[in-house]
């Protein structure tokens, strides 16, 4: 079945008519997504891609009955577009923006409290489930479908896993990207709980970063709840301490959540530890082959 | 993005949070000037820098004559103060903040920040102010107070009221203190705050409260929407490198090792150090060229890379999603073509249009030292450094 978005996912793209969403929903659709239509305000009643446009996510969801949303607005409309889906009923939004204002995700959480909607991101490449469905932006031909889930905060720290698990033969069930910022719309948690749930995945592959709790939490939770191996990577090692790397979630402020104080913690709860980034995928080959 | 003390203070002081009187002065005349005009015995005159930890460096001086202020502020003005927060090499002083000296009753700590565990603005406060409110968490955790603020209705009196009695304050200060506590809230919202501590607040004249010190982060996602906070910004204040770097589109961090890393994406950029800190290298800078890295782009990221004396090799990580391999690698070529690069380069490409960029690099005729995948280039970066030395 794989997790948040399958074969039968039906997306609509807010922002459609744009360059960058242009691009990246027709290399969806070559990967066999099933796009339904687009919404750009404004523009309603045009055709794009041969799919129709619609001036609300609320009139697109009427017509096309899409449950998914990519959104691919530019960061200072990001947060009301995300809260438009939701409130036309979209059960999955995939927010590829990079630079939403922090305190706009703060608003958007408690909107999204109570509605029974997962967001994806922002700051994301997206979700993937290979050969079936691709919200986002990773370069599809990576992926290849199999058994593991894959969950990560970093864009490309997610394709470097996949292609190393695809030189071992491994393919993914689903690969969902996080999001690299401090307020997110999913955590690691509530994406491990679906993969233990899912049928079509055997294991899981975490990647996450220095800053915050999110991947300790996750780990308790997994040593608690799942019956899955998790093989865990935290970026950062070398990083210096206070200073932003990149992600505005990647920040070290206090001892316990340097890369190596995580990963120790992440060890002593069960997940299979990588150390070196080189060798997730031969790591994560070595961990489930014994299960 | 951080502003200096009295840009704070100014700033609060327009939401109605209490400070003391004071203004900046940029040489010993005019501090003298302020000292006088604002009456008074003693005055406190504080180094304005952006780093913390000043009081320890000498960088906060109680004043008890005109002519002391003359000569704190001269002491301070042009040297580079050393704090637990600067490095060795200190920053430059280039103006103070002089203000009315309060007599302190009892010192405490409010702060509030975007907490990443409640995904919501958390507000911080402690009876134990003036000190390192992360100590204080991590020696007395009973001590320090913290109250979720809920988005829908923002910080209700309530809640102040509640952190208020908590924190030890009693009668007309609980009402004081939860109209201060509201207007730093209004302030943090309006201006898209990251982070506000006000440490010292104080007790002074018999009850008072008021702000000490005040620092304030802002979130440069959202500077987009406040011109008025863009224009505090104090580039002085910021490695120059790393200024120029943002301008360029690129993200940046200097570090102390000799292995430059030129990568797109923060993640990979972070995992690619810490590959090479795994063989026992040290990268000597943080450098994510972000998505759509066109030549000139990965020209600048070159340029910047090679300013640094200590880089004595340069590896180029790149996984394409968005980017593309050919349009890298045109960049990797034009960019040894325009420098006169004299460091060995390792380059590792992968993802989009890689059939197209890794034959660019082996025709261009220079040295690209190719590797196959991130332990393979890790290996050979401290091959040929080892090699070399």
């Amino acid at each position: 079945m794989s997790v948040f978005v399958h074969r039968h996912s039906r997306v609509v793209i807010q922002g459609f008519t744009g360059q960058h969403a242009t691009f990246h929903a027709e290399e969806a659709m070559k990967n066999g997504t099933t796009i339904v239509g687009g919404v750009t305000p404004g523009k309603g009643g045009q055709e794009h891609l041969g799919l129709p446009v619609f001036d609300t996510v609320h009139q697109a969801v009427e017509h096309t009955g899409a449950d998914v949303a990519g959104i691919f607005v530019p960061p200072p409309f990001a947060a009301d577009a995300i809260m438009e889906a939701l409130e036309a009923g979209i059960a999955v939004a995939v927010v590829i923006a990079d630079g939403i204002p922090v305190h706009d995700m703060v608003q958007v959480k408690r909107y999204a409290k109570d509605r029974n909607a997962v967001i994806i991101g922002p700051n994301t490449p997206g979700i993937i489930t290979p050969a079936a469905c691709k919200v986002g932006i990773m370069p599809s031909h990576i992926y290849t479908p199999g058994r593991i889930g894959v969950v990560s905060r970093s864009g490309t720290l997610n394709y470097e896993a996949v292609q190393q698990m695809s030189e071992l033969g491994m393919g993914q069930s689903t690969s969902v990207g996080i999001g690299g910022d401090p307020v997110n719309g999913t955590d690691f948690v509530t994406v491990l709980r679906a993969f233990e749930e899912d049928p079509d995945t055997d294991a899981v592959i975490m990647i996450g970063e220095i800053g915050g709790q999110q991947e300790v939490e996750a780990a308790r939770w997994a040593r608690d709840h799942m019956k899955k191996p998790v093989v865990g990577f935290i970026a950062g090692v070398s990083a210096p301490p206070g200073r932003r790397m990149g992600h505005a979630g990647a920040i070290i402020s206090g001892q316990a959540d340097t890369a190596n104080a995580k990963m120790d913690i992440m060890e002593e709860l069960g997940v299979h530890v990588v150390r070196n980034p080189a060798l997730i995928g031969a790591t994560a080959h070595r961990v489930f082959s014994w299960h | 993005m951080n502003i200096h003390e009295y840009q704070t203070k100014e700033l609060l002081r327009g939401y109605g949070v209490p400070v003391p009187a004071g203004r900046v002065a940029h040489n010993v005349d005019n501090a003298a000037t302020i000292a006088e005009d604002l009456g008074g015995e003693r005055w406190v005159v504080k180094a304005q820098i952006h780093a913390g930890g000043r009081g320890k460096g000498g960088g906060v001086k109680v004043a008890n004559s005109l002519d002391e202020v003359r000569r704190y502020t001269n002491e301070m003005i042009g040297t580079h103060l050393v704090t637990p927060q600067t490095g060795p090499a200190g920053r430059l002083v280039q103006r103070v903040l002089v203000e009315q000296a309060s007599g302190i009753e009892k010192e405490f700590y409010l702060g509030m920040v975007i907490d990443r565990a409640s995904q919501r603005i958390t507000v911080i406060a402690s009876a134990s102010g003036g000190m390192n409110i992360e100590e204080v968490a991590k020696t007395t955790p009973e001590r320090v107070i913290r109250e979720t603020v809920d988005p829908a209705v923002g910080l209700m009196s309530f809640q102040c009221r509640k952190i208020a009695a908590k924190i030890g304050l009693r009668g007309k200060q609980i009402s004081a203190a939860t109209k201060l506590m509201l207007a730093l809230y209004r302030c943090f919202r309006d201006k898209d705050a990251l982070l506000v501590e006000i440490n010292p607040l104080a007790q002074v004249n018999g009850g008072e409260l008021i702000a000490l010190d005040a620092k304030m982060t802002f979130d440069g996602n959202a500077l987009y929407r406040h011109s008025d906070i863009t224009e505090l910004r104090d580039f002085d204040e910021e490695d120059p490198k790393e200024v120029e770097a943002t301008g360029h589109g690129l993200n940046y961090i200097a570090l102390d090792g000799n292995v430059g890393c030129i990568v797109n994406g923060a993640g990979l950029a972070m995992a690619t150090m810490d590959a090479i800190s795994f063989h026992k290298g040290k990268p000597a800078n943080f450098l994510d060229v972000g998505g759509g890295a066109s030549p000139e782009k990965v020209g600048n990221a070159f340029r910047i890379v090679l300013a640094d004396p200590n880089v004595k090799i340069i590896l180029v990580n790149i996984f394409a999603g968005i980017n593309r391999c050919d349009w890298i690698a045109e960049g990797l070529v034009q960019a040894m073509r325009d420098l006169s690069i004299d460091v060995p380069i390792v380059v590792r490409l992968a993802g989009t249009n890689v059939e197209l960029g890794a034959p660019i690099l082996e025709q261009s005729g220079f040295p690209f030292i190719m590797a196959d995948n991130l332990d393979d280039a890790a290996t050979r970066v401290m091959a040929t450094l080892g090699a070399s030395s």
